[in-house]
């Protein structure tokens, strides 16, 4: 029994649903307090998983359940940046008639689908976690199910998302046929020798988390699930399953199938290059900002595997840095487009931004900071995401990969440089909203100072991270 | 550790740059920004007068070094100046004032973000001259790009949006290439300190590569043919005071970075590329000059004569001879000077009728008497008339020129022939001969802050033009020096070859 005080934010977050969903049956038009109650929840997660995080390399269960310095980092920006999400989107839900009790209860169960996947040492364990964040996702994506957006995309997602589950049970299947465990450690001592079955298993295997993070060729059904989902939605997909399937991809090249890097790394390197090339080149025809943000987070995920193609634990740690720089830019993104509201409605088209500056100078000049820092110009946060990620692969002399990445920012810089265009040069419409809650105006300072002032001390995450070794 | 002086110089403006923005006019004129702007401006002026003061022009080291712990255990924030990159840290400080001061002809919404924007591209531009840690040298290159962005886009002409994205894109296509470089220097040698690296060197196998990545940041920026069209545009359209920022400093980031880099880390390699780059240099120079006769634009005409001028620049310093370098190093001062004041005098123009073309004008002599004048000597500066900065620069390269190759000198000088024609052709037709159009008869000769901006700018033409000694003194020792290095550096690998 002691072992559970290990896996205390697991039972502290499953008891909360429960007990929340009671709640929310029993008590009428509870859907304001539960959603108050799931963020309270959250911070104490949050604090009871800062509070695991001084411990050592941990197993449990079987070696099946594994607690280290990954996953508790992993886990404290997930559960961070699920607070976040929470808070800058609670006006929307209101205002688009979204605040039902299941909505926070979902957001929650996902969240510990996603932390069993982070901590997850067993191909059962990640399944199981696995489908937990996925069922919970399909339903938020459907969410407003008075859209037809919103239900094609629902839809859409569930479709492709069981058939990636299903091409990552059988790779699952396939390795533990031929490497006679499902445990991951257990698979590396076994896989010691080549042979076919279990490469077929990691290419599945691969395919379907390349599909969970959004990586091209398994990149379709992004842009339409961000666009069709209500946005508070799509921001939570554009953060927290990356954060999970980043987490677990991890995992995966460098445990179990770390004996195997000669056989994968070439996978990452083509799917790192195409995701690069893809979301730039995509992305500079769209004219709704959240089929763009779709683009532009596919072609990030694209630099974030480029970290995981090196085979360094230097080239890891550049991948966990990008992706907590990339949710930090993406809070703020979003933070910006929940502030486009006028008259209860939210504008979501780029054209919507048409003059910005004049009228709103603080939120044009966010928005400003924001699409530099995403486009990686210095001295922005973003800059040094991707400058972490390009040390890494430079150092394994892999030029053609770094060449192509940079040169695909460029491309890159051109459709954030659109944006910006459009906010600063063009003609100004029609003013918004300027009242908006604090939740979200505190997330959009905080992620804005971040980027800007992340150069005055850049060791603080890398520290960090250093902490995180896995070969 | 004494006070970090290069820390708050490269500090100042941005600390007055967020002084402004917290500030709020109840006018909404924004008139007291401004002030604030040019006070800064000139502290900051002050500031690099007393350090240039304070420096010890004998000494080849670099000065006021500050080395701090920056990106945890492999890369240090250090600055640091010597002999040449005082000189142009003046120049930045020099030319921002008087920007801010020409500020209200141009611009007339958004005062305040303007003056923010000037200050904050201050800060970058003086941090690239005093940095020396190559990815401090790159942060800073590459965030300039932002605040001209935004000023060319925001306050430019027309066609400011495809300049500005063009201008964009051109520099960091260039750039990223820099940054492969540099990365690939770290795990090369194990840091990115230059001053490690001028001890450490780089193997000769690695440099043609690494040179060649430079180059085409510092290619861009120059910019040299072939890779040079986003200028014009980014001129055109950019107001009187992007131009001048333009064409006085922005330019001359990459000529200090040949000297500093390419020469200083790449010595094998440079002498490898020497053809190549009086090549593209001398196409520069005559191709442009040509480019720059047939033009109808004024703005357009100068924006083509510092390509030229920089094809100069550059063919002085891949002579690697002391007075080719010197020479270099002069005239990007000079050019410095001469080209932010011909945009000024456009500007002067522009702003009372609103048109660029040359063949508008006519006559402004007997309309602008004043005008003429401060005209005629920047004219002559940027023909280089003896007398003028702009000789000292050209007649010092092309004495480098002569030294290593003399057909190379000879066409070279045929472009100071072609400058001379060109400049003078744009002065005739502007200046002299009939007035064209009655209604500029009514134009008013130059104002109180004309007169001010433009003589600040006569006054070290035609000092320096006479005196050089000051300048010179300050480069003589670094520049020597850098040569020392780079010789010493070709024969080690010669002795080692065999």
């Amino acid at each position: 029994m002691e072992n559970f005080q290990y896996i205390l934010p697991e039972i502290f977050i499953s008891a909360s649903i429960m007990l929340f969903l009671l709640v929310g049956v029993f008590k009428k038009n509870s859907a304001s307090l539960i959603y108050n109650l799931s963020n309270i929840s959250l911070v104490i997660l949050l604090a009871l998983i800062i509070n695991l995080s001084s411990l050592d390399t941990i197993y449990l269960f079987n070696d099946s359940y594994l607690i280290d310095n990954l996953s508790n980092y992993m886990k404290i920006i997930l559960v961070g940046s699920g607070i976040f999400v929470m808070l800058t989107g609670s006006k929307y839900i209101q205002v688009i008639n979204l605040n039902k009790i299941e909505y926070p209860i979902l957001i929650l169960s996902s969240i510990l689908g996603m932390m069993i996947m982070i901590s997850s040492n067993d191909l059962i364990v990640f399944y199981m976690g696995l489908e937990l964040q996925s069922l919970a996702l399909y339903v938020l994506a459907s969410f407003n199910r008075d859209n037809l957006l919103s239900t094609e995309s629902g839809l859409k997602y569930f479709v492709l998302s069981a058939l990636s589950s299903g091409l990552l049970l059988y790779g699952c299947s396939l390795t533990y046929g031929f490497s006679e465990s499902t445990n991951f450690d257990q698979i590396l001592i076994n896989s010691t020798e080549f042979n076919y079955g279990t490469t077929f298993g990691i290419v599945f295997i691969l395919v379907g988390l390349a599909f969970k993070i959004s990586a091209v060729p398994f990149h379709m059904w992004a842009p339409d699930v961000y666009q069709g989902s209500p946005t508070s939605v799509t921001l939570f997909f554009a953060i927290l399953p990356k954060i999970a399937a980043l987490s677990v991809f991890i995992k995966f090249l460098y445990t179990p199938f770390a004996n195997m890097n000669d056989q994968w790394q070439t996978i990452i390197v083509f799917i790192s290059i195409a995701s690069m090339i893809f979301g730039a080149v995509a992305a500079i025809g769209q004219k709704n900002l959240k089929r763009l943000i779709a683009y532009s987070s596919i072609s990030h995920m694209g630099y974030a595997l480029a970290g995981l193609a090196t085979v360094s634990n230097q080239g890891i740690q550049s991948s966990i840095t990008y992706i907590s720089i990339y949710l930090v830019m993406n809070l703020a993104f979003f933070s910006c487009l929940f502030m486009l509201k006028r008259n209860d409605k939210y504008y979501e088209n780029i054209e919507d931004l048409s003059g910005l500056s004049k009228k709103h100078p603080i939120l044009s000049f966010s928005l400003l900071i924001v699409l530099f820092s995403l486009a990686g110009i210095p001295p922005l946060a973003g800059f040094f995401a991707k400058f972490y990620v390009f040390l890494a692969v430079i150092e394994q002399s892999m030029y053609f990969l770094a060449i192509v990445g940079l040169l695909a920012t460029v491309v890159a810089a051109f459709y954030y440089l659109r944006i910006i265009k459009i906010i600063y040069f063009d003609p100004e419409k029609e003013e918004y909203e300027t009242s908006h809650n604090l939740g979200l105006k505190i997330t959009l300072a905080i992620s804005t100072i971040f980027i800007l002032a992340y150069f005055i001390y850049p060791s603080g995450i890398t520290e960090i991270v250093s902490k995180i070794t896995m070969i | 550790m004494n006070f970090p002086i290069l820390s708050s110089l490269i500090l100042l403006p941005t600390i007055g740059a967020l002084f402004i923005l917290f500030t709020k006019s109840s006018s909404g004129k924004y008139q007291s920004s401004k002030y604030v702007a040019l006070f800064i401006s000139l502290a900051n002026f002050l500031l690099s007068l007393y350090l240039w003061y304070v420096f010890d022009k004998n000494s080849v080291d670099f000065q006021f070094v500050e080395n701090r712990e920056w990106l945890s255990g492999f890369i240090n924030y250090k600055v640091g100046i010597d002999g040449i990159s005082i000189l142009f840290v003046i120049l930045t400080t020099f030319i921002t004032p008087i920007c801010i001061i020409s500020v209200n002809a141009t611009i007339k919404n958004r005062l305040k973000d303007f003056l923010i924007a000037i200050l904050i591209m201050e800060t970058f531009m003086i941090g690239v001259f005093c940095s020396l840690d190559l990815v401090v040298f790159y942060l800073f290159f590459e965030a300039g790009l932002i605040p001209m962005f935004l000023i060319i886009g925001i306050w430019g002409g027309e066609r400011r949006v495809y300049s500005a994205f063009k201008f964009f894109l051109y520099t960091l296509l260039g750039s990223v290439l820099m940054l492969v470089a540099i990365i690939s220097i770290y795990w090369i040698t194990g840091t990115t300190d230059v001053e490690k690296l001028y001890e450490l060197g780089i193997k000769a196998e690695y440099q043609n590569l690494l040179w060649l990545a430079f180059f085409s940041s510092f290619a861009v920026k120059t910019p040299m043919w072939p890779v040079h069209t986003w200028l014009p545009d980014a001129h055109v359209e950019a107001p009187t005071v992007g131009s001048v920022l333009l064409a006085a400093i922005l330019l001359k980031m990459a000529g200090y970075g040949f000297i500093r880099f390419s020469l200083g880390l790449f010595p094998i390699a440079s002498e490898n590329f020497t053809m190549l780059v009086y090549i593209l240099s001398l196409i520069a120079i005559i191709y442009t000059s040509l480019v720059a006769l047939m033009q109808e634009d004024m703005k357009k005409l100068i924006a083509y004569s510092s390509v030229a001028h920089m094809g100069f620049v550059t063919l002085g310093i891949f002579t690697m001879t002391q007075q080719g370098i010197e020479g270099s190093i002069f005239q990007m001062i000079s050019h410095g000077l001469v080209s932010a004041a011909l945009f000024l005098s456009v500007g002067v123009v522009y702003e009372r009728q609103h048109t660029r073309l040359i063949n508008k004008y006519g006559g402004l002599v007997s309309i602008m008497p004043r005008y003429a004048i401060v005209f005629m000597v920047f004219t002559l500066g940027a023909l280089g008339l003896p007398g003028t900065t702009g000789f000292i620069g050209e007649f010092l390269i092309l004495m480098g020129a002569f030294e290593k190759n003399i057909l190379v000198a000879m066409i070279a000088s045929l472009g100071v022939i072609l400058g001379a024609a060109y400049m003078l052709w744009l002065f005739k037709r502007v200046v002299f001969g009939k007035i064209n159009n009655q209604e500029f008869k009514s134009m008013k000769d130059l104002k109180t802050f004309e007169i001010i901006t433009l003589s600040a700018l006569v006054i070290p033409i035609l000092f320096f033009g006479f005196y050089p000694e000051p300048l010179m003194n300050s480069i003589e020792a670094s520049v020597e020096n850098t040569l020392n290095m780079y010789n010493f550096e070709l024969i080690n690998n010669l002795a080692s070859k065999d």
